[in-house]
């Protein structure tokens, strides 16, 4: 009956009105494109034969992909992963400091969290070619304490695109967990420990309960980015540490084979999502909505 | 009415006592003295009630005995034992928060058992002590919900059967009922006696509703500006209060002011010779403060004292009528009983009040706020 009379009273084409923007949107933006994608990914020929690229339900595009990236696909993967992982157990701290103890400091405390995104994306990474550079301080460092080999390098490697990754999706992961933490209403930390838990089994059972909304966002806004990136990968590794963004991005722009571009991109989307549904049943999907 | 239980604390064994405090002080910053050196007895088993205005330090006193305010002075004994520099989860006590504070990330048999996980108990004997609990609070059958699922009364509740069923030393209940609506906090107030009464655990309860305290509690400390001003029964402070802050706050108060003439009779301000109990007196000299209640006048000549005056004001409440007369020792508020027709007094009129010696409380006028 409730949903009756609600409907009634909201009978006019408002409610339709006001969605028709945002499903234009994603109707011209999203839908259309992905359409085009999977048929996109499903043609054959190639540069050679001149651009006659044609429709002929070529799933081979999907098995050579997957055949012949296997290596790549699995990287993007574990680095995206790692690279949550890290910025996870780096940014809960700060979240949690700032939430609970930045007192009147909290909105310029965040301003420092947000402020590398003034400067772009390109360049943030470039200057990790510096932090990371063969004679810079860092490598200096990590060679004086033996956790580089002696001329080893950390630049080019799999360390580095992970480190890039971590630090260029930071405040994606610090943000929501920041505000899933403020939310949260001390008195209830206060009553756990009312109730016989110290401080560390108050934390356990109350508070990061109640952040994981923020975590759950946190990790889908670094990780589904993440495993489709390819700048990190080329400015900070190598070929041999290159991700399927970095593969796809070659195939779109430089060897021109749409086809297999796209049958890759679609792969890497179904994975993630694929991933992310797992995730989501793992943590419950009410955490997903808080 | 007992005239010595006027000078707390009772004389009661000191084994017998659930908390004392002793000196207690808590400055916040340097300037802010929320509680002063407050030195409390609670006995085994009371329903004892903080009562006093906001910003008088019951809540202050309350958090620092839960432990979530370390005191800046002072001892806190919970059984003899000085928990002063113990944290929260270490001390026998457990807190019905004003919020409630249940944990919406789990059920409300998670709620209830909360405490008793971190206590060790499992398996059967833990279930049959919640459910006991839940039961006591009159909540069975609800387990399984999550508590914004519930009713702001049923929150209550089991905020109330969380604490309990870890039967601590002593409960503390900080303003617990006060966002519930009239109608369910008169419900409440009967149900939380019943229920000390049932488990016979002491009860510290704050409350700023001089209502709420005189229903439920056994011994009331009325609190103001981070000191105690008077501790007793509801009767004696009602009957005796000591200052004209206690005489106000509970209730209403004609405060007169006079001179003390000899061991039991007070002169007021037009000459008046108003006599009262000695012990009520107890040896003051100078200017004093008389005080009676209103419902303890009676309109007409009588035995006792009398005071005439006039009518200024009139307010018909139902049951009762509520004068205000101007009278040459100040303005004094009587009530009349509507307990026959035609009884109204019209503004204007003249009145003689009287009351009886036995009826007449004397404060002390130094400690007055009013």
């Amino acid at each position: 009956m409730g949903v009756f009379r609600l409907f009634h009273r909201h009978q006019g084409a408002t409610p339709y009105l006001l969605l028709t923007p945002g499903l234009l949107w994603l109707g011209l933006f999203f839908l259309a494109p992905l359409g085009f994608l999977i048929y996109q990914s499903l043609e054959s020929g190639s540069i050679v034969a001149g651009f006659g690229f044609h429709f002929s339900w070529q799933w081979s595009n999907y098995w050579d992909a997957l055949k012949g990236y296997t290596g790549e696909f699995e990287r993007s993967f574990e680095y995206a992963g790692l690279a949550t992982i890290i910025a996870l157990v780096v940014s809960y701290p700060v979240a949690y400091w700032i939430a609970f103890r930045g007192g009147r400091w909290k909105n310029l405390l965040l301003l420092f969290i947000v402020a590398p995104f003034f400067v772009t994306y390109l360049i943030r990474t470039l200057a990790w070619q510096t932090i990371l550079a063969d004679h810079g301080v860092v490598v200096r460092i990590l060679i004086d304490l033996h956790l580089v080999a002696h001329g080893g390098r950390v630049l080019a490697t799999g360390t580095a695109v992970i480190a890039g990754i971590t630090y260029n999706f930071l405040p994606f992961m610090a943000l929501p967990v920041y505000v899933s933490l403020e939310q949260i209403d001390q008195t209830l930390v206060e009553a756990a420990e009312d109730l016989y838990a110290n401080k560390w089994l108050a934390f356990l059972r109350v508070t990061f309960p109640l952040s994981l909304p923020g975590v759950v966002a946190g990790t889908l806004l670094t990780f589904i980015p993440a495993a489709g990136d390819f700048i990190n990968a080329t400015l900070l590794g190598s070929p041999t540490s290159h991700m399927i963004g970095n593969v796809i991005n070659s195939k779109f722009n430089g060897t021109i084979d749409y086809p297999s571009a796209a049958a890759m991109s679609f792969i890497l989307m179904a994975v993630i999502l694929g991933l992310v549904l797992l995730y989501a049943r793992a943590v419950g999907t009410e955490k997903l909505t808080g | 009415m007992t005239v010595e239980a006027a000078h707390p604390p009772p004389a009661v064994a000191a084994a017998e006592y659930d908390i004392r405090l002793i000196g207690l002080t808590k400055r916040f910053g340097d300037d802010v003295v929320a509680v002063d050196d407050i030195s409390l007895d609670i006995d085994r088993g009371h329903f004892f009630a903080l009562l006093g205005p906001s910003g008088c330090g019951k809540t202050t006193t309350l958090r620092m005995i839960g432990g979530f305010e370390e005191p800046t002075e002072g001892r806190i004994e919970l059984g003899g034992v000085d928990v002063a520099p113990l944290p929260p989860y270490k001390r026998d006590v457990n807190t019905v928060f004003q919020s409630y504070a249940l944990f919406p990330h789990l059920s409300i048999f998670e709620n209830v058992a909360f405490g008793l996980r971190r206590r060790g108990v499992k398996g059967s004997q833990l279930r049959t002590r919640v459910i006991e609990s839940l039961e006591l609070v009159g909540l069975a059958g609800l387990e399984k919900r999550k508590p914004r699922q519930l009713s702001g009364g049923q929150q209550q509740r089991i905020a109330l059967a969380r604490a309990l069923v870890n039967r601590p030393r002593v409960l503390l209940l900080d303003e617990p009922l006060g966002a519930l609506d009239l109608k369910l906090r008169k419900e409440m107030q009967l149900e939380l006696k019943r229920i000390q009464h049932e488990v016979g655990i002491t009860f510290v309860h704050v409350t700023h509703d001089q209502e709420e305290a005189m229903t439920m509690a056994d011994r009331i400390v009325i609190m103001n500006g981070g000191h105690i001003e008077q501790l007793g029964t509801p009767t004696e402070l009602y009957e005796s209060p000591r200052t004209a802050f206690v005489a106000g706050f509970l209730g209403v108060s004609n405060l007169l002011e006079g001179t003390a003439v000899a061991e039991d009779r007070v002169k007021l301000a037009d000459g008046t010779e108003v006599r009262c109990p000695r012990e009520v007196l107890g040896g003051r000299s100078g200017t004093v403060q008389i005080g009676v209640r209103p419902e303890k006048l009676r309109i007409g000549e009588g035995a006792g004292n009398t005071l005439s005056g006039t009518v200024t004001e009139s307010a018909y409440i139902g049951v009762s009528t509520q004068y205000i007369l101007d009278t040459p020792a100040g303005p004094v508020t009587v009530y009349m009983q509507n307990d026959r027709p035609g009884g109204q007094v019209a503004t204007g009129e003249r009145l003689t009040l009287s009351w009886s010696p036995e009826s007449t409380f004397v404060v002390d006028t130094q400690e007055g706020t009013q």
